[in-house]
Protein backbone atom coordinates (compact mmCIF):
# COMPACT_ATOMS: atom_id res chain seq x y z
CA UNK A 1 0.00 0.00 0.00
CA UNK A 2 1.11 3.58 -0.79
CA UNK A 3 2.51 5.47 1.70
CA UNK A 4 0.18 8.51 1.10
CA UNK A 5 -2.98 6.68 2.43
CA UNK A 6 -4.03 8.86 5.25
CA UNK A 7 -7.50 8.59 6.60
CA UNK A 8 -8.13 12.35 5.42
CA UNK A 9 -7.08 12.30 2.21
CA UNK A 10 -9.25 11.44 -0.93
CA UNK A 11 -8.62 8.01 -2.27
CA UNK A 12 -10.73 7.80 -5.30
CA UNK A 13 -11.61 4.45 -6.98
CA UNK A 14 -10.89 3.63 -10.72
CA UNK A 15 -12.44 0.50 -12.52
CA UNK A 16 -9.99 -0.36 -15.24
CA UNK A 17 -11.21 -2.14 -18.59
CA UNK A 18 -8.53 -4.33 -19.71
CA UNK A 19 -8.40 -6.72 -22.21
CA UNK A 20 -7.70 -10.81 -21.02
CA UNK A 21 -4.65 -11.09 -23.81
CA UNK A 22 -2.13 -8.78 -23.18
CA UNK A 23 -3.40 -5.75 -20.21
CA UNK A 24 -4.84 -8.28 -17.69
CA UNK A 25 -1.48 -10.60 -18.34
CA UNK A 26 0.44 -7.27 -18.02
CA UNK A 27 -1.07 -6.47 -14.37
CA UNK A 28 -0.69 -10.24 -13.67
CA UNK A 29 3.13 -10.15 -14.09
CA UNK A 30 3.34 -6.83 -12.05
CA UNK A 31 1.70 -8.67 -9.52
CA UNK A 32 4.12 -11.86 -9.62
CA UNK A 33 6.81 -9.47 -10.10
CA UNK A 34 5.38 -7.60 -6.72
CA UNK A 35 5.88 -4.34 -7.77
CA UNK A 36 4.10 -1.52 -5.26
CA UNK A 37 1.44 0.38 -7.03
CA UNK A 38 -1.57 2.42 -6.17
CA UNK A 39 -4.46 0.10 -4.32
CA UNK A 40 -7.52 2.52 -6.03
CA UNK A 41 -8.03 0.31 -9.61
CA UNK A 42 -10.26 -2.36 -9.69
CA UNK A 43 -9.93 -4.58 -13.01
CA UNK A 44 -12.78 -5.80 -15.17
CA UNK A 45 -11.05 -8.43 -17.62
CA UNK A 46 -12.61 -8.78 -21.04
CA UNK A 47 -12.02 -10.92 -23.79
CA UNK A 48 -10.78 -7.63 -26.29
CA UNK A 49 -10.91 -3.85 -26.10
CA UNK A 50 -13.13 -4.30 -29.36
CA UNK A 51 -15.75 -5.75 -26.29
CA UNK A 52 -15.38 -2.86 -24.20
CA UNK A 53 -18.73 -0.69 -24.84
CA UNK A 54 -18.49 2.79 -23.76
CA UNK A 55 -21.51 2.67 -21.92
CA UNK A 56 -19.07 0.17 -19.94
CA UNK A 57 -17.41 3.72 -19.30
CA UNK A 58 -20.57 5.80 -18.47
CA UNK A 59 -22.16 3.08 -16.28
CA UNK A 60 -18.67 2.87 -13.99
CA UNK A 61 -19.19 6.59 -13.69
CA UNK A 62 -23.03 5.99 -12.40
CA UNK A 63 -21.92 3.69 -10.19
CA UNK A 64 -19.56 5.76 -8.09
CA UNK A 65 -16.15 5.28 -10.10
CA UNK A 66 -13.92 8.85 -9.95
CA UNK A 67 -11.68 7.76 -12.86
CA UNK A 68 -11.70 5.09 -15.44
CA UNK A 69 -8.69 3.14 -17.32
CA UNK A 70 -9.22 1.03 -20.77
CA UNK A 71 -6.34 -0.81 -21.52
CA UNK A 72 -5.61 -3.06 -24.24
CA UNK A 73 -2.81 -5.03 -26.68
CA UNK A 74 -0.79 -2.71 -28.56
CA UNK A 75 -1.38 -2.15 -32.28
CA UNK A 76 -0.69 -5.19 -34.47
CA UNK A 77 -0.95 -7.65 -31.10
CA UNK A 78 -4.21 -8.04 -31.10
CA UNK A 79 -5.25 -11.32 -30.20
CA UNK A 80 -8.61 -11.59 -32.66
CA UNK A 81 -6.31 -9.44 -35.40
CA UNK A 82 -8.24 -6.09 -35.21
CA UNK A 83 -10.36 -5.91 -32.23
CA UNK A 84 -7.77 -2.97 -30.77
CA UNK A 85 -7.84 -0.96 -34.51
CA UNK A 86 -11.84 -0.96 -34.06
CA UNK A 87 -11.72 -0.05 -30.40
CA UNK A 88 -9.18 2.75 -31.03
CA UNK A 89 -11.47 3.96 -34.29
CA UNK A 90 -14.59 4.05 -31.36
CA UNK A 91 -12.97 5.15 -28.75
CA UNK A 92 -11.59 8.15 -30.35
CA UNK A 93 -15.21 9.33 -31.09
CA UNK A 94 -16.02 8.80 -27.88
CA UNK A 95 -12.99 10.71 -26.15
CA UNK A 96 -14.14 13.64 -28.42
CA UNK A 97 -17.78 13.22 -27.01
CA UNK A 98 -17.13 13.04 -23.75
CA UNK A 99 -15.10 16.03 -23.50
CA UNK A 100 -17.09 17.85 -25.50
CA UNK A 101 -19.96 16.71 -22.93
CA UNK A 102 -17.70 18.38 -20.23
CA UNK A 103 -16.40 15.40 -18.90
CA UNK A 104 -12.68 16.72 -17.22
CA UNK A 105 -9.46 15.63 -19.21
CA UNK A 106 -7.85 13.21 -17.13
CA UNK A 107 -10.68 11.19 -15.57
CA UNK A 108 -10.51 8.49 -18.48
CA UNK A 109 -6.90 6.86 -19.44
CA UNK A 110 -6.60 5.60 -22.19
CA UNK A 111 -3.25 2.83 -22.96
CA UNK A 112 -1.65 -0.06 -24.84
CA UNK A 113 -0.20 -2.46 -22.07
CA UNK A 114 1.37 -5.53 -23.16
CA UNK A 115 1.68 -8.96 -21.42
CA UNK A 116 5.62 -8.28 -20.28
CA UNK A 117 4.92 -4.37 -19.76
CA UNK A 118 4.53 -4.86 -15.77
CA UNK A 119 6.49 -1.97 -15.41
CA UNK A 120 4.12 0.24 -17.47
CA UNK A 121 1.10 -0.93 -16.01
CA UNK A 122 2.16 0.00 -12.58
CA UNK A 123 3.09 3.83 -14.19
CA UNK A 124 -0.77 3.85 -15.85
CA UNK A 125 -2.41 2.81 -12.44
CA UNK A 126 -0.41 5.13 -10.76
CA UNK A 127 -0.62 8.18 -12.88
CA UNK A 128 -4.28 7.85 -12.94
CA UNK A 129 -5.06 7.55 -9.73
CA UNK A 130 -2.51 10.59 -9.22
CA UNK A 131 -4.74 12.50 -12.26
CA UNK A 132 -8.01 11.38 -10.59
CA UNK A 133 -7.21 12.15 -6.99
CA UNK A 134 -6.15 15.80 -8.23
CA UNK A 135 -9.34 16.25 -9.54
CA UNK A 136 -11.49 15.14 -6.40
CA UNK A 137 -14.21 12.82 -6.51
CA UNK A 138 -16.75 12.36 -9.16
CA UNK A 139 -19.99 14.31 -8.81
CA UNK A 140 -21.15 15.03 -12.20
CA UNK A 141 -25.20 14.27 -11.86
CA UNK A 142 -26.94 16.64 -10.30
CA UNK A 143 -29.52 15.42 -7.59
CA UNK A 144 -28.21 12.20 -7.23
CA UNK A 145 -25.45 12.89 -5.31
CA UNK A 146 -25.37 10.48 -2.27
CA UNK A 147 -27.33 12.37 0.78
CA UNK A 148 -25.27 14.09 3.58
CA UNK A 149 -23.88 11.57 6.12
CA UNK A 150 -26.43 11.64 9.66
CA UNK A 151 -25.39 13.00 12.62
CA UNK A 152 -25.67 10.24 15.10
CA UNK A 153 -28.67 9.18 16.47
CA UNK A 154 -30.45 11.23 13.40
CA UNK A 155 -33.14 8.78 11.21
CA UNK A 156 -31.84 7.21 8.09
CA UNK A 157 -31.95 9.98 5.12
CA UNK A 158 -34.23 9.20 2.51
CA UNK A 159 -32.46 7.67 -0.97
CA UNK A 160 -30.84 10.06 -3.05
CA UNK A 161 -33.51 11.10 -5.82
CA UNK A 162 -33.48 9.64 -9.26
CA UNK A 163 -33.13 6.00 -7.00
CA UNK A 164 -29.57 5.57 -6.15
CA UNK A 165 -30.93 1.57 -5.52
CA UNK A 166 -28.33 -0.95 -6.51
CA UNK A 167 -30.15 -3.19 -8.81
CA UNK B 1 -43.72 20.39 -59.34
CA UNK B 2 -45.43 18.93 -62.52
CA UNK B 3 -42.63 16.95 -63.24
CA UNK B 4 -42.93 15.45 -60.19
CA UNK B 5 -46.23 14.59 -60.48
CA UNK B 6 -45.88 13.11 -63.93
CA UNK B 7 -43.32 10.77 -62.79
CA UNK B 8 -44.73 9.41 -59.51
CA UNK B 9 -47.89 8.78 -61.86
CA UNK B 10 -45.81 7.30 -64.46
CA UNK B 11 -43.87 4.84 -61.92
CA UNK B 12 -47.25 4.10 -60.74
CA UNK B 13 -48.68 3.31 -63.77
CA UNK B 14 -46.74 1.63 -65.47
CA UNK B 15 -46.02 -0.89 -62.19
CA UNK B 16 -43.05 -0.33 -61.68
CA UNK B 17 -43.42 1.12 -58.51
CA UNK B 18 -46.35 0.18 -55.95
CA UNK B 19 -46.13 3.54 -53.73
CA UNK B 20 -44.34 6.59 -53.96
CA UNK B 21 -43.32 8.41 -50.70
CA UNK B 22 -43.40 11.93 -50.76
CA UNK B 23 -44.69 15.12 -49.43
CA UNK B 24 -48.52 16.63 -49.60
CA UNK B 25 -50.51 19.17 -47.92
CA UNK B 26 -51.76 18.42 -44.55
CA UNK B 27 -53.57 20.23 -42.19
CA UNK B 28 -50.86 21.67 -41.09
CA UNK B 29 -48.16 22.62 -43.40
CA UNK B 30 -46.81 19.43 -45.59
CA UNK B 31 -46.72 15.76 -44.23
CA UNK B 32 -45.95 12.78 -45.17
CA UNK B 33 -47.64 10.73 -48.38
CA UNK B 34 -47.75 7.49 -49.58
CA UNK B 35 -49.37 7.40 -53.20
CA UNK B 36 -50.37 4.27 -54.12
CA UNK B 37 -52.74 5.94 -57.08
CA UNK B 38 -52.37 8.63 -59.66
CA UNK B 39 -54.43 10.75 -57.44
CA UNK B 40 -52.62 10.76 -54.72
CA UNK B 41 -49.41 10.85 -56.94
CA UNK B 42 -51.44 14.14 -58.11
CA UNK B 43 -51.38 15.39 -54.88
CA UNK B 44 -47.73 15.18 -54.43
CA UNK B 45 -45.61 18.70 -53.42
CA UNK B 46 -42.14 19.60 -52.95
CA UNK B 47 -41.72 23.30 -51.92
CA UNK B 48 -39.26 24.92 -48.82
CA UNK B 49 -41.23 23.54 -46.12
CA UNK B 50 -40.86 19.92 -46.82
CA UNK B 51 -38.36 19.50 -44.45
CA UNK B 52 -39.17 15.68 -43.11
CA UNK B 53 -36.70 12.79 -44.45
CA UNK B 54 -39.39 9.97 -45.64
CA UNK B 55 -36.14 7.09 -45.75
CA UNK B 56 -36.84 6.09 -42.22
CA UNK B 57 -39.73 4.49 -44.45
CA UNK B 58 -37.80 2.36 -46.03
CA UNK B 59 -35.52 0.72 -42.64
CA UNK B 60 -36.17 -2.58 -42.58
CA UNK B 61 -37.98 -1.83 -39.21
CA UNK B 62 -41.09 -0.07 -41.31
CA UNK B 63 -42.82 -3.23 -42.31
CA UNK B 64 -45.52 -1.15 -42.89
CA UNK B 65 -44.16 0.48 -46.12
CA UNK B 66 -42.62 -2.54 -46.94
CA UNK B 67 -46.56 -4.22 -47.19
CA UNK B 68 -47.33 -1.38 -50.21
CA UNK B 69 -44.92 -3.30 -52.45
CA UNK B 70 -42.28 -1.87 -54.37
CA UNK B 71 -41.47 1.97 -53.29
CA UNK B 72 -40.21 4.83 -54.97
CA UNK B 73 -38.78 7.64 -52.64
CA UNK B 74 -38.38 11.71 -53.11
CA UNK B 75 -35.30 12.80 -51.81
CA UNK B 76 -33.85 15.93 -50.84
CA UNK B 77 -30.00 15.52 -51.24
CA UNK B 78 -29.43 15.06 -47.63
CA UNK B 79 -31.85 12.31 -47.57
CA UNK B 80 -30.19 10.93 -50.44
CA UNK B 81 -27.43 10.29 -47.96
CA UNK B 82 -29.91 8.03 -45.89
CA UNK B 83 -30.55 6.23 -48.74
CA UNK B 84 -26.85 5.73 -48.84
CA UNK B 85 -26.60 4.74 -45.68
CA UNK B 86 -28.81 1.93 -45.87
CA UNK B 87 -27.44 0.57 -48.78
CA UNK B 88 -23.72 0.57 -46.90
CA UNK B 89 -24.94 -1.29 -44.36
CA UNK B 90 -26.71 -3.82 -46.13
CA UNK B 91 -30.08 -2.66 -44.64
CA UNK B 92 -31.68 -2.06 -48.09
CA UNK B 93 -30.70 -3.25 -51.71
CA UNK B 94 -30.56 -0.64 -54.01
CA UNK B 95 -32.35 -2.13 -56.55
CA UNK B 96 -35.44 -2.63 -54.32
CA UNK B 97 -35.80 1.24 -54.47
CA UNK B 98 -36.40 3.94 -57.26
CA UNK B 99 -34.94 7.24 -55.77
CA UNK B 100 -36.18 10.55 -57.26
CA UNK B 101 -34.10 13.26 -56.40
CA UNK B 102 -35.05 16.93 -55.72
CA UNK B 103 -32.96 19.50 -56.37
CA UNK B 104 -33.15 21.87 -53.30
CA UNK B 105 -32.85 25.22 -51.90
CA UNK B 106 -33.26 24.48 -48.28
CA UNK B 107 -35.68 23.71 -45.91
CA UNK B 108 -37.54 25.15 -43.00
CA UNK B 109 -36.89 23.42 -39.92
CA UNK B 110 -40.42 23.45 -38.98
CA UNK B 111 -42.77 21.97 -41.60
CA UNK B 112 -46.05 23.39 -40.17
CA UNK B 113 -44.88 27.09 -40.32
CA UNK B 114 -46.66 29.21 -42.44
CA UNK B 115 -43.19 31.12 -42.61
CA UNK B 116 -41.38 31.82 -46.03
CA UNK B 117 -37.78 30.11 -45.95
CA UNK B 118 -35.07 33.07 -44.43
CA UNK B 119 -32.21 33.25 -42.24
CA UNK B 120 -34.25 32.70 -39.39
CA UNK B 121 -36.38 29.89 -40.43
CA UNK B 122 -33.97 28.69 -42.32
CA UNK B 123 -33.36 24.50 -41.05
CA UNK B 124 -29.94 24.37 -39.47
CA UNK B 125 -28.57 21.77 -42.04
CA UNK B 126 -29.05 23.94 -44.71
CA UNK B 127 -26.69 26.98 -44.94
CA UNK B 128 -23.70 25.41 -46.92
CA UNK B 129 -25.05 22.79 -48.14
CA UNK B 130 -23.26 21.25 -50.72
CA UNK B 131 -25.46 18.02 -51.66
CA UNK B 132 -28.34 19.87 -52.90
CA UNK B 133 -28.43 17.84 -56.13
CA UNK B 134 -29.35 14.09 -54.87
CA UNK B 135 -26.54 12.15 -56.68
CA UNK B 136 -27.36 8.77 -55.86
CA UNK B 137 -31.24 8.93 -57.93
CA UNK B 138 -32.68 7.17 -61.07
CA UNK B 139 -34.64 10.75 -61.68
CA UNK B 140 -33.95 13.89 -60.95
CA UNK B 141 -36.88 16.25 -61.29
CA UNK B 142 -37.14 20.32 -60.31
CA UNK B 143 -34.15 23.39 -61.11
CA UNK B 144 -31.65 23.99 -58.86
CA UNK B 145 -33.41 26.84 -57.06
CA UNK B 146 -30.92 29.43 -55.19
CA UNK B 147 -28.77 28.39 -52.31
CA UNK B 148 -30.19 28.51 -48.65
CA UNK B 149 -30.33 31.58 -47.54
CA UNK B 150 -28.30 32.70 -43.78
CA UNK B 151 -25.33 31.03 -42.21
CA UNK B 152 -24.77 28.25 -40.29
CA UNK B 153 -25.77 28.68 -36.67
CA UNK B 154 -24.17 25.47 -35.41
CA UNK B 155 -20.80 26.69 -36.07
CA UNK B 156 -21.28 29.76 -33.56
CA UNK B 157 -22.55 27.62 -31.36
CA UNK B 158 -19.86 24.58 -30.99
CA UNK B 159 -17.43 27.37 -31.30
CA UNK B 160 -19.18 28.34 -28.27
CA UNK B 161 -19.37 25.87 -26.29
CA UNK B 162 -15.81 24.18 -26.97
CA UNK B 163 -14.17 28.26 -25.57
CA UNK B 164 -15.89 27.34 -22.57
CA UNK B 165 -14.45 25.06 -19.49
CA UNK B 166 -15.24 21.52 -18.90
CA UNK B 167 -17.42 22.21 -16.23
CA UNK B 168 -19.04 25.07 -17.48
CA UNK B 169 -19.81 22.47 -20.81
CA UNK B 170 -20.93 19.90 -17.86
CA UNK B 171 -23.12 22.38 -16.56
CA UNK B 172 -24.58 23.21 -19.85
CA UNK B 173 -25.13 19.84 -21.22
CA UNK B 174 -26.59 18.55 -17.61
CA UNK B 175 -29.34 21.43 -18.17
CA UNK B 176 -30.02 20.29 -21.59
CA UNK B 177 -30.12 16.69 -21.33
CA UNK B 178 -31.48 16.72 -18.13
CA UNK B 179 -35.26 17.82 -19.69
CA UNK B 180 -34.94 14.56 -21.99
CA UNK B 181 -37.99 12.27 -21.06
CA UNK B 182 -36.51 9.48 -22.78
CA UNK B 183 -39.06 8.82 -25.07
CA UNK B 184 -37.15 7.92 -27.85
CA UNK B 185 -38.41 10.05 -30.52
CA UNK B 186 -35.10 10.76 -31.32
CA UNK B 187 -34.11 7.35 -32.48
CA UNK B 188 -37.36 6.64 -34.13
CA UNK B 189 -37.41 9.10 -36.70
CA UNK B 190 -33.81 8.50 -37.59
CA UNK B 191 -33.25 6.35 -40.75
CA UNK B 192 -29.59 5.05 -39.61
CA UNK B 193 -31.49 3.99 -36.28
CA UNK B 194 -32.16 0.64 -37.19
CA UNK B 195 -31.53 -1.96 -35.04
CA UNK B 196 -34.27 -4.61 -34.23
CA UNK B 197 -33.79 -4.89 -30.86
CA UNK B 198 -32.11 -1.17 -28.76
CA UNK B 199 -29.82 -1.52 -26.50
CA UNK B 200 -32.05 1.17 -24.16
CA UNK B 201 -34.79 -1.52 -24.29
CA UNK B 202 -32.60 -4.44 -22.77
CA UNK B 203 -33.23 -4.94 -19.05
CA UNK B 204 -31.30 -7.83 -18.34
CA UNK B 205 -29.03 -6.29 -17.54
CA UNK B 206 -30.50 -2.77 -17.59
CA UNK B 207 -27.27 -0.74 -19.56
CA UNK B 208 -29.49 2.53 -19.81
CA UNK B 209 -31.42 3.46 -16.60
CA UNK B 210 -35.04 3.59 -18.27
CA UNK B 211 -36.78 6.87 -15.95
CA UNK B 212 -35.99 9.97 -17.38
CA UNK B 213 -33.48 11.21 -14.21
CA UNK B 214 -29.40 12.75 -15.22
CA UNK B 215 -27.94 9.59 -15.81
CA UNK B 216 -30.59 7.79 -17.15
CA UNK B 217 -30.53 10.91 -19.94
CA UNK B 218 -26.49 11.11 -19.97
CA UNK B 219 -26.50 7.25 -20.55
CA UNK B 220 -28.98 7.52 -23.27
CA UNK B 221 -27.32 10.40 -24.97
CA UNK B 222 -23.70 9.49 -25.15
CA UNK B 223 -25.68 6.20 -26.54
CA UNK B 224 -27.39 7.28 -29.02
CA UNK B 225 -24.88 10.15 -30.18
CA UNK B 226 -22.03 7.20 -30.34
CA UNK B 227 -23.82 5.18 -32.32
CA UNK B 228 -24.75 7.36 -34.59
CA UNK B 229 -20.95 9.16 -34.82
CA UNK B 230 -19.18 8.21 -38.31
CA UNK B 231 -23.05 7.10 -39.21
CA UNK B 232 -25.28 10.29 -39.19
CA UNK B 233 -26.22 11.34 -42.08
CA UNK B 234 -27.42 15.36 -41.00
CA UNK B 235 -30.84 14.79 -41.65
CA UNK B 236 -31.82 17.03 -38.35
CA UNK B 237 -34.56 14.53 -37.82
CA UNK B 238 -34.06 13.21 -34.68
CA UNK B 239 -33.66 17.21 -33.09
CA UNK B 240 -37.09 18.18 -35.19
CA UNK B 241 -38.59 15.33 -33.48
CA UNK B 242 -37.46 15.93 -29.92
CA UNK B 243 -40.28 17.10 -27.98
CA UNK B 244 -38.21 19.49 -25.42
CA UNK B 245 -35.58 20.52 -27.84
CA UNK B 246 -32.46 19.24 -26.92
CA UNK B 247 -29.85 20.42 -29.78
CA UNK B 248 -29.12 16.69 -30.28
CA UNK B 249 -27.44 18.50 -33.87
CA UNK B 250 -24.69 19.90 -31.76
CA UNK B 251 -23.78 16.59 -30.55
CA UNK B 252 -23.90 14.92 -34.30
CA UNK B 253 -22.06 18.05 -35.79
CA UNK B 254 -19.12 17.62 -33.08
CA UNK B 255 -18.95 13.71 -34.28
CA UNK B 256 -19.44 14.28 -37.81
CA UNK B 257 -16.40 16.60 -37.79
CA UNK B 258 -14.21 14.07 -35.90
CA UNK B 259 -15.08 11.72 -38.33
CA UNK B 260 -13.68 13.77 -41.03
CA UNK B 261 -10.51 15.45 -38.66
CA UNK B 262 -9.76 12.21 -37.95
CA UNK B 263 -10.29 9.56 -40.29
CA UNK B 264 -11.49 12.09 -43.52
CA UNK B 265 -15.36 11.26 -43.86
CA UNK B 266 -17.78 13.46 -44.61
CA UNK B 267 -21.58 11.79 -44.70
CA UNK B 268 -22.08 10.86 -48.94
CA UNK B 269 -24.62 9.56 -50.76
CA UNK B 270 -22.00 7.12 -52.53
CA UNK B 271 -22.59 3.81 -50.62
CA UNK B 272 -19.57 2.37 -52.06
CA UNK B 273 -17.47 4.45 -49.87
CA UNK B 274 -17.24 2.67 -46.77
CA UNK B 275 -17.63 4.14 -42.98
CA UNK B 276 -15.30 5.06 -40.63
CA UNK B 277 -16.79 2.67 -38.13
CA UNK B 278 -16.60 -0.99 -39.08
CA UNK B 279 -13.32 0.21 -40.92
CA UNK B 280 -9.81 1.14 -39.67
CA UNK B 281 -6.52 2.17 -40.99
CA UNK B 282 -3.20 0.49 -39.10
CA UNK B 283 -2.10 4.57 -38.78
CA UNK B 284 -5.23 6.14 -37.01
CA UNK B 285 -4.17 9.12 -34.56
CA UNK B 286 -3.68 7.61 -31.38
CA UNK B 287 -2.21 10.52 -29.17
CA UNK B 288 -5.22 10.56 -26.53
CA UNK B 289 -3.69 6.22 -25.77
CA UNK B 290 -0.45 6.50 -23.46
S1 LIG C 1 -29.34 19.95 -46.20
FE1 LIG C 1 -29.09 20.50 -48.38
S2 LIG C 1 -30.29 18.99 -49.50
FE2 LIG C 1 -30.94 18.86 -47.34
S3 LIG C 1 -32.72 20.24 -47.20
FE3 LIG C 1 -30.93 21.48 -46.66
S4 LIG C 1 -30.23 22.40 -48.60
FE4 LIG C 1 -31.65 20.76 -49.12
S1 LIG D 1 -28.81 11.12 -35.94
FE1 LIG D 1 -30.37 12.66 -36.44
S2 LIG D 1 -29.45 13.86 -38.11
FE2 LIG D 1 -28.28 11.96 -37.95
S3 LIG D 1 -29.20 10.54 -39.39
FE3 LIG D 1 -30.23 10.18 -37.42
S4 LIG D 1 -32.03 11.53 -37.43
FE4 LIG D 1 -30.66 12.23 -39.09
S1 LIG E 1 -36.32 12.81 -28.50
FE1 LIG E 1 -35.42 14.20 -26.99
S2 LIG E 1 -36.57 13.80 -25.09
FE2 LIG E 1 -36.97 12.07 -26.47
S3 LIG E 1 -35.38 10.53 -25.90
FE3 LIG E 1 -34.55 11.74 -27.62
S4 LIG E 1 -33.36 13.37 -26.60
FE4 LIG E 1 -34.73 12.51 -25.04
Amino acid sequence: MNATLDKTSFEPRLTAFVCNWCTYTGADLAGTSRLQMDANVRIVRLPCTGRIDPLFIVKAFERGADGVIVSGCHPADCHYTSGNYHARRRFAFFKELIEFLGLPEGRITFSWVSASEGQKWREVVNDATARVRALGPFSGYPGTELPAWPAAGAPAPNPAPGGGGER
Amino acid sequence: MKELRDLATKLLAEGTVNVVLGWEEGPRGVRPAFATDAAAAGRLVFDPRCTQNLVPYLSPRRTQVKKLGKAAVVVKGCDARAVAGLVRETQLAREDVVVIGVRCGGVIADPASPEPLSPATVADRCPGCNSREPKLADHTVGELPAAPPGESRRDVRIADLEARTADERWAFWQDELGRCVRCHACREACPMCFCERCVADKTQPQWVDSSPHPRGAFAWNVTRALHLAGRCVDCGECERACPVDIPLGLLNLKLARVASERFGYTATDDPAVPSPVGSFQKDDAQEFIL
